[in-house]
């Protein structure tokens, strides 16, 4: 997807070392801001920012658009919240249950949907989500409309009480940035490159000898199962697994997210998702004007500001961020 | 009298559902298909398009006592030039981008189109009254048919076939075909390729906005009566492939007729059943079961 403004410098490896002051400037934030905001706002905020740069992962360095990453969120989220409910899985337990059934819904859809690119397989990945969508409005075991609701957080490892609202930031801030950095680890990697080479040009890559359908498998797979990670400690933050995390309004708002931020920009999703996040928050009064503000975000990045914020700034200071 | 266990009157009834359900399928999907051709954008504001049609038509009853066979004709015209200033506006300046973007800002315009009827009209439907001449119905021995029900899937048919002729068929459809082939070759022969593309556009949305009004009499008038159906379109637009009008409408029908006769047989699934459809044609034929890998 050579069309992504301001990606091919992405990576320079000159840009690192004003990216890790960055790094450290947005761990540095989210580490005061709960003295200073509602714990749970950032809680949230973090969770988003993950299945945001989850998402990124995929569009921003394989080029693969999928309309369907709410599938993720709501499976993981439902399974972390029946296995910690149901089953009195510990929390990291129940964490890692949903992350892992995220990634076995991951391998299964990607398989198909890696059959077909570009629009296809936005298109492909939508259908799948709304698939999963309506499993899981009949399954018994979701609660249909209300969900899994009171969710136990439980004693991490069976010795930190989560129901205090500092450990839980801890931990989810823990996963937030433990996420974070295992993203920009995997871009960075010969991986990443390779992924780079095939959005860049897809048969060059093919004829240099890569077997383009499993890199991009697995850059899918890993995008699906950070956004389980993601809705899995979401689950655990609210007590609530509920059908809107697999509704496809939430797959379109994980790609507004990221363009309002920053298609392919590291800090961009992170950025998109505190935007969208505190907007819903102070706009929640109005009811469907949410709906229509989001999709004047979406037509005005589309037309005239197609870099996003963390875009235009890295433009304006001419380094990648 | 029954048929694998099922009373005939349920097993006819259901697959006369699916029919029609199969009818909006084609309409939708032809409309997407045309648009896809030309402008290689997926419409993604097409099921908002086809709330608007409905809307549009309840507005006329309402508002200025205009009945349903005018709405049949002037609707399409107005949302269709409502879709024309969008195209001009917004679409065409996005032709030499990814084709991805132009996803994204129909996107958007759904979720405003949705949001706006929706805050405006709630969720819950508007009924639309069925025009008298077409009320009533007919026992056909084996079931009973409602003369509406007929009358759509009769016009679907009708309008569906007629858009495959001048497609296939005219000079006019030749033109969109070459343009589709190749738009600087056929702007070098001297056609106004860019005011081809806006009059598709339009065209395209005039057949979802036909749609939503032949869907008022059946299902109520909702904001939210594309949001959910657009996606089973998207669905039948990947099984069919893109490549083949024909194709489009052949596979809009079948899939309804199947969606229905799941209803029938094993209704838990009817919600999925084209999904699961769509994975398999996924597994067999990428590229759709009439369609050509591009």
């Amino acid at each position: 997807m050579s069309a992504v403004p301001g990606l091919a410098g992405a990576a320079r490896a000159n840009g690192h070392a004003h990216q890790r002051a960055v790094f450290l400037g947005m761990l540095a934030f989210f580490i005061v801001a709960p003295f200073v905001a509602y714990p749970i706002f950032l809680m949230k905020v973090m969770c988003f920012a993950l299945f945001a740069c989850a998402f990124n992962l995929l569009i921003g360095y394989a080029g693969l658009v999928s309309f369907g990453h709410a599938m993720f969120l709501g499976t993981a989220g439902y399974a972390s919240a029946h296995a910690a409910k149901v089953w009195g899985f510990t929390p990291e337990l129940a964490i890692l249950f949903g992350t892992a059934c995220a990634a076995l819904l991951g391998l299964v859809t990607g398989l198909l949907a890696i059959r077909r690119q570009g629009i296809y397989f936005a298109m492909i990945t939508l259908a799948l989500a709304q698939m999963v969508y309506f499993f899981y409005l009949q399954a018994p075991f979701t609660g249909g409309e209300d969900g899994i609701q009171a969710v136990p957080r439980g004693k991490l490892f069976g010795l930190i009480d989560l129901s205090s609202q500092w450990a839980m930031y801890a931990l989810v801030f823990a996963v937030f940035s433990g996420g974070f950095l295992l993203i920009h680890r995997a871009v960075h990697s010969p991986f990443g490159q390779v992924l780079k080479a095939i959005r860049e040009n897809e048969s060059r890559a093919l004829s240099l000898g890569y077997d383009i359908n499993r890199y991009k498998l697995l850059a899918y797979l890993m995008s699906a199962t950070l956004a389980g990670l993601a809705g899995a400690t979401k689950a655990l933050v609210f007590e609530l697994a509920s059908l809107t995390d697999v509704h496809w309004t939430m797959s379109g708002e994980v790609v507004l997210m990221v363009l309002l931020g920053g298609l392919g920009t590291v800090f961009g999703p992170v950025v998109g998702a505190l935007i969208i996040v505190a907007m819903e928050n102070y706009l929640a009064q109005l009811g469907s004007w949410v709906t229509v503000t989001q999709g004047v975000i979406f037509v005005i990045c589309v037309l005239t500001f197609r870099r996003g914020v963390v875009g235009e700034l890295a433009r304006v200071i001419g380094k990648p961020l | 009298m029954e048929i694998f266990g099922i009373p005939t009157q349920a097993l006819f009834g259901q697959l006369l559902i699916g029919l029609i359900n199969g009818s909006f399928y084609a309409l939708l999907s032809l409309g997407l298909a045309v648009i896809f051709g030309l402008l290689n954008i997926i419409n993604f504001t097409h099921g908002a398009q086809y709330m608007m049609g409905a809307f549009c038509a309840y507005f006329l009853l309402a508002w200025l006592g205009v009945g349903y066979w005018w709405a049949l004709a002037i609707v399409p015209l107005v949302v269709g030039a409502l879709g024309i200033v969008i195209e001009r506006l917004m679409l065409s300046r996005l032709y030499k981008l990814d084709h991805l973007y132009g996803l994204l800002l129909t996107f958007g315009l759904a979720l405003i189109i949705q949001g706006v009827f929706r805050q405006q009209y709630g969720t819950s439907g508007i009924p639309y009254t069925m025009p008298a001449e077409l009320s009533g119905g007919r026992n056909l021995g084996f079931m009973f048919l409602p003369n509406y029900r007929a009358w759509v899937i009769v016009a679907s048919l009708v309008v569906c076939l007629a858009t495959w002729f001048v497609i296939e068929k005219t000079k006019l459809g030749s033109y969109l075909r070459a343009a589709t082939e190749n738009p600087q070759l056929v702007q070098a022969f001297g056609v106004n390729v860019p005011r081809m593309i806006t009059l598709t556009y339009g065209f395209g949305v005039a057949l979802a906005a036909f749609a939503g009004v032949m869907a008022g009499p059946i299902y109520q008038v909702n904001p939210l009566m594309g949001a959910d159906l657009i996606i089973v379109v998207f669905a039948v637009v990947v099984i069919g492939g893109m490549g083949s009008i024909l194709g489009s409408i052949i596979t809009g029908f079948a899939l309804g007729l199947i969606e229905g006769l799941t209803k029938v047989f094993y209704p838990e699934a009817s919600n999925t059943v084209i999904f699961i459809i769509m994975a398999i044609v996924l597994m067999i034929k990428p590229a759709g079961l009439f369609g050509t890998q591009r």
